[in-house]
């Protein structure tokens, strides 16, 4: 099993994979480890960014295809993943993209239970996001979705 | 004060098993796969039981148990049923301590809110739907001299529920009060982080209810939630949780044409006039304890009035005054009766709140109490303990908008009524609500404009079973407690009867 972190000293900025991800998303080397094993379970995977409570504001990995993703939703990136074959597409509703823009997101995982019907928790883990606010000029490069 | 025993200590009130598996059919089932998972308590991190890890077999033979139970059931009398919804409430009232401090150990929260609040809730719960079940009526409509249209309440069947973890017993019997009161049989799933505390209170009701009525099949969403909300097998599914599942739960349930109630939290303002500082008296007093209540079960609520809205004329001092009060709040052992706020639930809802923190700071907000963990010391060290915190920002930040689920609040300043208006509604959720205002008229309207499901006025965190509790916009579909409630767990069945013997005359 993937050693999650235990370091909640969470001002420190995460580190993530180099490559793995797009301007807007990315994975911690943590993360990247238990994407291929998780993909070994449950085929082919996808991320949609929940909101709301109890989990929400936690990402949801799914079998790719399970949640259907629609008009209503944006399209941040897909994670590129050593040892998978195709990327992860990451996704979220653009109602919260509106308020997630300026951000860039970095997909990291802890210890945890989570619950919702996302693919880790049975592993006793739990993805989770770390933000780090957009630069100025990274704004203006970036542009909207 | 009072320091209640830890379970598994001597003079604990509370003991409990080693293992818990299913309950199905009227009795305790081992899981097909013949797996089970650890479950810690917040308070340590110490595992203090384990408990079955159901997938699809298991829900299967759920939803045998529960298909069994439900055409008996539905065909009780509504009088008979009342009577096992009151008995249930009498044998919960009298263990009511045990079930309290279970329920403290398993969820983290502070053992004064689960001896004063949740327990007495759920009894007073079971209580109103024996009540509300013997009052409904049905309807007839005379047709014409003829003709009547009877309108019956039925029963839908077998329904599933998922149960959430921050209330893990009093949410589940807001869900299965109408759902049984109604005469459905019902596959309940609890959340995955408090999997346990509703066996304790299944072990004193059990004996009550007709085997296959109530059925519990414990595990994770992927391998026993899904299962459950994607069967064709179910009449209706009820989840409380967040928008990413809420949608793929309605997802299913497109599939299968089946109802949903969604409960997705929300982020809920707390609006405070300047004409609530008019007096320094005791109004003045409950507005402070008002803005404090965003730390009541560490925040953990869908409810949380986690965004503090204050008028101008009186921010710099109401505000001071109010950090000074949530300082008060005292921190501890949640088995200690003093303790006013004790431990987030599991790991990564610590995490979670820590890492929101951060993007507060980022995001400019300024910290003005709290925004660290909290080491408690001794067996308290592992556990998720998290300082009451009142960031100042702008409606726009992040931490504005996003459910944290903990002890966080983040307040801005308003000008006016419409300025207030236009800031409490910028959201995607409406859940609640809480207005301040010694001025009827104001408290009045800024209810009526505010887009939420539950206004509190001039009060917060207030949960009776007779009031109606749920969402606008992204906070979901549906409403619970209320008898409006019984309606989500019935169909309607008209029978349009002719007491005439001459034919219609078509033919």
């Amino acid at each position: 099993m993937t050693e999650a972190t235990t370091d909640t000293d969470v001002t420190k900025p995460v580190t993530a994979v180099p490559g793995s991800g797009t301007a807007r998303v990315a994975v911690t080397p943590a993360a990247a480890e238990l994407l291929p094993k998780l993909t070994e379970i449950h085929g082919p995977l996808m991320f949609h960014q929940s909101g709301g409570c109890c989990d929400g504001s936690a990402p949801m990995c799914y079998p790719d295809g399970d949640f259907k993703i629609g008009g209503s939703d944006v399209h941040l990136g897909d994670l590129t993943i050593e040892g998978l074959e195709k990327p992860i597409g990451f996704y979220m509703s653009s109602s919260q993209y509106e308020y997630w823009k300026h951000t860039h997101l970095t997909v990291d995982v802890v210890k945890g239970r989570g619950s919702g019907f996302s693919v880790e928790a049975p592993e006793g883990v739990r993805f989770i996001i770390r933000s780090r606010l957009f630069t100025d000029d990274e704004m203006r490069e970036l542009g909207d979705l | 004060m009072a320091m209640y025993a830890a379970p598994g200590t001597d003079g604990s009130v509370v003991t409990f098993k080693p293992r818990y598996d299913h309950f199905i059919g009227g009795e305790y089932v081992a899981p097909a796969k013949g797996q089970y998972f650890e479950n810690p308590t917040p308070i340590t991190g110490q595992t203090f039981t384990e408990v079955a890890r159901g997938t699809a077999d298991d829900i299967e033979k759920a939803l045998d148990a529960a298909e069994a139970a439900a055409p008996a059931w539905g065909r009780t009398s509504v009088g008979e049923r009342a009577n096992v919804l009151n008995k249930m409430a009498d044998r919960i009232e009298a263990n009511l301590e045990m079930i309290a401090i279970a329920e403290s150990w398993e969820n983290g929260k502070a053992c004064r809110e689960t001896l004063v609040a949740d327990i007495p809730l759920a009894i007073d719960h079971l209580r109103y739907f024996a009540g509300a079940i013997r009052a409904q009526e049905g309807g007839l409509s005379q047709i014409d001299n003829d003709t009547v249209a009877y309108h019956f309440h039925e029963p839908l069947g077998v329904v599933g529920q998922i149960i959430p973890w921050n209330f893990p017993i009093l949410m589940a019997i807001w869900k299965l009060a109408p759902a049984i009161a109604a005469g459905n049989a019902v596959v309940l799933k609890p959340a995955e982080q408090t999997p346990a505390s509703i066996h304790v209170l299944m072990d004193v009701v059990a004996d009550l209810l007709p085997a296959g009525v109530i059925n519990i099949v414990n595990g994770f969403g992927v391998e026993a939630g899904k299962p459950l909300a994607s069967s064709s097998r179910i009449r209706k599914i009820a989840f409380t949780g967040e928008t990413t599942t809420g949608r793929l739960i309605s997802q299913y349930a497109s599939e299968n044409l089946i109802p949903v109630t969604l409960e997705l939290g929300g982020k809920s303002p707390n609006v405070f006039f300047d004409d609530v500082a008019a007096q320094q008296d005791a109004f003045y007093d409950k507005a402070l304890e008002g803005f404090t209540m965003f730390a009541l079960n560490q925040g953990e609520v869908c409810t949380c009035p986690s965004r503090a809205l204050i008028q101008g004329g009186i921010y710099d001092e109401f505000l001071g005054q109010a950090v000074k009060r949530t300082e008060q709040v005292k921190q501890g052992n949640p088995l200690d009766t003093d303790t006013m706020i004790g431990a987030q639930a599991s790991n990564d809802q610590f995490e979670k709140i820590l890492s929101y923190i951060d993007i507060g700071r980022q995001e400019g907000a300024k910290i003005l109490t709290g925004g660290e963990k909290a080491d408690l010391g001794g067996d308290l060290s592992g556990g998720y303990y998290i300082q009451p915190t009142v960031f100042e920002g702008d409606n726009k930040m992040r931490v504005f908008q996003e459910e944290i689920f903990g002890p966080v609040v983040s307040v801005a300043r308003f000008t006016d009524y419409d300025d207030a208006m236009s800031i409490a509604n910028d959201t995607l959720y409406g859940l609640g609500a809480g207005v301040w205002s010694r001025d009827a008229n104001t408290a009045y309207r800024a209810g009526r404009d505010i887009q939420a499901g539950r206004v509190w006025v001039n009060n917060y965190h207030a949960y009776p079973a007779h009031a109606a509790f749920g969402g606008y916009k992204q906070s979901g579909i549906g409403r619970e407690n209320h008898k409006m409630m019984l309606d989500h767990y019935q169909q309607t069945k008209n029978i349009l009867q002719s007491y005439s013997d001459n034919a219609q005359g078509f033919f």
